[in-house]
């Protein structure tokens, strides 16, 4: 987008962050838009219908669910965050309107988390330092809040290897500090 | 000196030295000594002073339950009080400095108190320093607080870091000796996980300290073994080093595993300790036990202590306590102390045994139905005294004894809940209750099960009984052979000889006469007299002298022991650090921060910030040649209202309101009306609380027929956002409402002053005159194509409005806002400016939303609407909230300019006393306006909307002013709203 305005990654930086920390790999994503998607009371059936139509998951609580380009994390009740890459869909909350109508509220969110994404022969060594989900026994898609170092953050194990998390995007140096402190001190 | 109390055998390793000292003197020891076993093989058994007397007290026990050998560890920075011998792994170049002495060890000038001690017995202080009341402070108390305490703090920063974590486990097992061991290996062979903690850095437990085996290995090879297995058991962590220090609800148990501390500086990034929570399915409490000693006079010399102890210190770390040793034992298990002694070669001089029944031991003076009723030796033990069966006395000559009085099941972790321990007649102690920690239950010697065998046997039980009930498939192996020998114990817990004093508790100096006292003082109810005498405080909670308290208070009343009853324990189990509590929550990492999208930008130009909760704002942005706050601050002011200032906003809260009832429901969360509030309208909204006081305050935007923006004070962004959900979904259920926080979601900046439009214009790809965009006007727009939003309010009073991008732009627009500013000279403002404007132009804030302030308090009583319901409305009318004389918001200026003013200060009427009675209300925000020269606040006054104009004194006792005021409209500048309309 052409606005003489320059963009800084959630960390102040014009791009986005790749760490590698003996085996923890974390990266920082900028090219993901993100909204929440809510159920507006009374429209269940229909909503569900355009969700399909539209080819947007809506996984149950505590999971997530891929549909390219669409990815959807579940984050409290009749409510979703979707994922989908940023270059297509920078105005994700005006195409989800679009698709679905007056059946859902629709608030874009790519810009208020931080998302960094974790990817390690086994991630649960650093995690179990930073969070109280069990993520070495939780499924592939697990989709949780959780709170790292007073910072509210949601955890999704997409694999036994990786696990995303997105974090306030204010706070998103001292989360970056929580996880590269914790990753150091397993070196 | 070179160690000349080693003997041959142990777990240490021979082939390395390590460095150490021990009060200035250079000693060494061997890895897989503790700093007591190294200072004992190095013929030390001085190692500090008692904590009331000051009596010379050495090694008592040979674990965590240690009450007399405390000691400072290390140098610097890095020193560590109160540290326990006992546990404390040797290091190379290790330092420990014996405490609560001076001017040394061997004479301690406070030992005097030890002559003394027929003026310090129990309640001493209670009843000493009650009169007269005014030396408390001045002299007892820093006497006391002087005297008092055991080591010291460097007063330096801790140098090191804590880690915290969490962890997960099906079965949590709490002490790796034989019941631990076997629960282990029980439940990992079914593939269930397992989290085995010990606090000994080596595991095995008791195994590693006894001479007898388990099948046809000893107990250590035995133990070495199956931590070999259960290592290469995926499903199983072991976790040595590692303190259960409590449990807590649902399972969950804290941890405090010392990473570091048996090495004199943590590797590079590594914690020096790391809390962990554990969230386990089940757990076994397999901790052990604890003996207990034997009071008798003089038992706490140097060279006196558990039997279990001295037979540990022989076994496991080669070193004989004393060449003379001799035993007093109640029972079985002390036997084998002198057996073991004596098979390695030690003077066994005799064993002292109140139980006239039995067999002797070969080879060794087993004196039957005796008792020791006395010791000798200044700094350490040289001989006891024997009561013999017969009723005479005698002197044997000893440089150790060790007492054994039974064991007591270490059954903390099982009160944390407050489960009361059950007296079990059969081994003479408390064992566990059955109402302990949901899921928790006890194995081994923790539940009273002494024998190894009955180690093996009910850890096992626990283990398949966890199986069975998590579901996992099991099998039960055939338990290895091991001894399953009775205690056969006589209960003894006081062998009275003559005037002296016997201690039950060392650590606190408490003594049989301190019972006793506590008794004849009607302290008889054991809450009392834990409390009374100080019995089981402090860092060892007791762990060896509680139920010997308890026995004998038994005895002096009359009761059975469970009719006495027992105290409980609560976490920590054993002393935690407090830095372990902070983890890495210290310093600059005390709590995250948020960063304001122009926070960058404004650390380039050398602003200086402001913590509002966790954001950092800017709170001013000095410019060269400016030297104090004052000057940058008036600035911005100026510049602002004379051309146009912009500043971050983002932190306020936003919250997206969607729905098809949002406008309802914002009618009946806000004093005010919101569904009739146009497409494309802004409107200052007022939340009250359910009491009637205001709750929060701030602009809602409505940017569809069933979408708002809601925007919160910086300060109450979470409190509204909760307030909200709640209302959602608790109390209107049936509404079609959706709340998000969009606060982080969008960069916003005011853009305030006359030149505030023409500024926007340049950037700004649509229309905003005054017409396509009036006061109070918002909506969509675009920044060269950007999505953007606009919003003209104002909290300055100027012509402003709120200008808003995603905010990965945030950075990006305040640069070109600066950059198009600069041809009106704009300015970037910070908080305090902020302030300034807002006080000149009577807006409430912070300092006003105090709680406990109304509407009406505030001169915005006409926006609680009465003609629908909201919350907060009904009990805003009460009969003494819309009294006519209550609090009003009103100005304040000094009448003469140059006197001072503070925030604060109470106002009076002139002449009148400066007392509560008179006090008028007073000062809520005070500052220096440059607009007006002159010092300006706002305040709260009685009746004071009819106080305009009127002189008043500003008194403030804590700044020592009384000003002379005027009370003014609390607008002071552009009371009409001229220009904000402009």
């Amino acid at each position: 987008m052409d606005n003489n305005l320059k963009s800084l990654s959630a960390l102040g930086k014009p791009t986005a962050l790749i760490l590698q920390i003996g085996p923890f790999k974390i990266t920082e994503r900028m090219n993901v838009a993100l909204a929440s998607l809510a159920t507006r009371r009374g429209q269940g059936t229909e909503f569900k219908n355009r969700a399909q139509l539209a080819g947007v998951p809506l996984p149950p609580p505590a999971t997530s669910e891929r549909n390219d380009p669409f990815g959807a994390f579940w984050v409290t009740p009749e409510m979703w965050f979707i994922e989908a890459p940023l270059p297509m869909f920078e105005d994700i909350a005006a195409k989800l309107k679009a698709a679905f109508g007056d059946t859902a509220s629709i608030t874009e969110q790519t810009d208020a988390w931080v998302r960094f994404d974790l990817s390690a022969p086994n991630p649960s060594h650093l995690l179990e330092r930073l969070s109280n989900i069990d993520v070495d026994r939780v499924p592939d898609g697990h989709a949780s809040r959780t709170v790292i170092d007073h910072v509210g953050c949601y955890l999704i194990r997409r694999n036994a290897n990786e696990v995303t998390l997105y974090g306030p995007r204010s706070s998103a140096n001292s989360l970056l500090h929580a996880i590269t402190v914790a990753a150091e001190s397993l070196l | 000196m070179t160690q000349v109390k080693r003997i041959a055998g142990g777990q240490i390793d021979r082939t390395r030295t390590l460095h150490f000292s021990f009060d200035g003197q250079s000693l060494t020891g061997h890895p897989g000594d503790t700093l007591a076993s190294a200072l004992l093989a190095n013929n030390i058994r001085l190692m500090g002073r008692s904590f009331k007397y000051h009596r010379p007290r050495g090694v008592f026990s040979a674990g965590s339950e240690e009450p007399n050998a405390l000691v400072e560890l290390r140098p610097g920075a890095r020193q560590e009080p109160n540290t326990r011998a006992t546990v404390a792994e040797l290091f190379d170049g290790l330092t420990a400095q014996s405490q609560n002495r001076w001017p040394n060890l061997r004479f301690d000038a406070l030992s005097i108190n030890d002559r003394l001690n027929a003026f310090f017995t129990a309640g001493f202080y209670y009843k000493t320093f009650m009169w007269p009341a005014v030396f408390w402070e001045k002299l007892y108390e820093p006497i006391i607080r002087r005297a008092a305490g055991l080591g010291s703090l460097s007063r330096l920063d801790d140098p090191d870091s804590y880690d915290k974590g969490f962890l997960h486990c099906d079965l949590l097992i709490i002490g790796a000796g034989p019941a631990g061991l076997m629960a282990a290996l029980t439940a990992g062979r079914s593939g269930a996980r397992v989290i085995l903690a010990d606090e000994d850095f080596r595991m095995g437990g008791r195994l590693n300290a006894e001479t007898y085996g388990i099948g046809d290995q000893a107990g250590a090879d035995w133990a070495a073994l199956v931590l070999e297995e259960l290592a290469t058991l995926p499903s199983v962590r072991l976790m040595s080093r590692t303190t259960i220090l409590g449990a807590f609800d649902h399972g969950i148990f804290s941890a405090v595993e010392r990473v570091s501390d048996h090495l004199a500086v943590p590797l590079p990034g590594k914690p020096r300790q790391t809390l962990w929570r554990i969230y386990a399915k089940r757990s076994i409490n397999a901790g052990g036990a604890t003996e207990r000693p034997i009071a008798f006079e003089n038992n706490d010399r140097p060279g006196i202590m558990l039997a279990g102890a001295l037979r540990a210190y022989a076994n496991r770390w080669g070193v004989s306590v004393g060449d003379r040793i001799a035993v007093f034992t109640n029972n079985d298990d002390g036997l084998r102390t002198a057996l073991d002694l004596q098979a390695k070669g030690v003077d066994v001089v005799a064993v002292i045994d109140p139980r006239k029944d039995g067999a002797l031991l070969p080879g060794i003076r087993h004196l039957r139905g005796a008792t020791v009723v006395d010791t000798a030796g200044r700094l350490g033990l040289t001989s006891i005294t024997v009561r013999l069966g017969n009723g005479k006395a005698e002197t044997l000559a000893v440089s150790a004894l060790g007492v054994s009085g039974g064991w007591n099941p270490n059954l903390n972790i099982t009160s944390h809940h407050r489960s009361r321990p059950v007296w079990n007649a059969d081994i003479t102690a408390f064992v566990p209750g059955a109402d302990g920690p949901p899921g928790l239950t006890s194995a081994g010697a923790a539940s009273g099960a002494m024998s190894t065998h009955a180690a093996l046997a009910t850890g096992q039980a626990q283990a398949l009984s966890v199986l069975q009930a998590l579901g996992f498939a099991h099998r039960t192996d055939v338990l290895p052979k091991a001894e399953d020998a009775p205690l056969n114990l006589l209960p003894l817990w006081y062998a009275p000889g003559g005037e002296g004093r016997a201690w039950i508790d060392q650590q606190n100096d408490v003594t049989v006469k301190d019972i006793k006292l506590a008794h004849q003082e009607n302290m008889v109810s054991v809450e009392h007299m834990k409390r009374y005498t100080t019995l089981g405080m402090a860092t060892d909670q007791g762990k060896t002298g509680n139920v010997l308290g308890l026995a004998l208070m038994a005895e002096l009343t009359g009761q059975s022991i469970p009719e006495t009853g027992t105290t409980i324990y609560r976490p920590p189990y054993t002393p935690v650090a407090l830095g372990a509590l902070a983890g890495r929550a210290r310093g600059q990492d005390f709590k995250p921060l948020r960063l304001t999208p122009s926070h960058h930008w404004a650390k380039e130009q050398g602003a200086t910030f402001v913590e509002v909760g966790y954001w950092l704002r800017t709170q001013w942005l000095p410019r060269p040649g400016e030297t104090t706050w004052r000057q940058s601050v008036d600035r911005e002011v100026l510049a602002t209202r004379k051309s146009v200032g912009i500043c971050d906003v983002t932190t306020l809260g936003k919250i997206d309101i969607q729905g098809t009832d949002a406008g309802a429901f914002l009618d009946r969360v806000y004093a005010n009306t919101f569904s009739t509030l146009p497409v494309g309208k802004c409107r200052y909204g007022l939340m009250l609380r359910e009491d009637g006081m205001v709750f929060d305050d701030g602009t809602t935007a409505r940017l569809a027929p069933h979408e708002y923006v809601m925007t919160t004070t910086t300060a109450n962004a979470v409190a509204v956002f909760r307030h909200l959900e709640f209302c959602r979904q608790v109390l209107w259920p049936d509404m079609d409402v959706q709340l998000i926080s969009t606060t982080e979601a969008w960069a916003q900046y005011s853009v305030a002053g006359p030149n505030a439009r023409k500024l926007l214009e340049k950037i700004v790809d649509q229309d905003i005159s005054d017409t396509a965009l009036p006061y109070m006007g918002c909506g969509a727009v675009t920044i060269g194509g950007l999505r953007a939003r606009i919003f003209r309010i104002s909290f300055s009073g100027e012509l402003a409005y709120e200008i808003a991008v995603p905010t990965r732009y945030g950075d990006g627009l305040i640069r070109r806002l600066v950059a198009e500013g600069a041809a009106f000279e704009a300015v970037v403002y910070g908080t305090e400016a902020l302030g300034v404007m807002r006080v000149e132009k009577g807006h409430v804030a912070g300092n006003e939303l105090n709680g406990q302030s109304t509407a009406l308090n505030m001169g915005l009583g006409k926006m609680v609407s009465r003609k629908k319901d909201s919350i907060g409305m009904p009990l805003s009318q009460r009969e003494a909230m819309v009294a006519e004389d209550g609090y009003r918001l009103v100005g304040v200026m000094p009448v003469d300019k140059t006197a001072a003013l503070s925030a604060g200060s109470h106002l009076l009427d002139v002449g009148a006393e400066p007392v509560a009675a008179n006090d008028g209300g007073w000062l809520t925000s005070m500052v220096w306006s440059p607009h007006l020269g002159s010092l300006i606040a706002l305040a709260y006054l009685k009746a004071g909307d009819q106080k305009l104009g009127q002189r008043m004194r500003a008194v403030n006792f804590m700044t020592k002013q009384d000003t002379l005021v005027e009370i003014v409209s609390p607008q002071f500048i552009d009371p009409q709203g001229d220009r904000l309309r402009g």
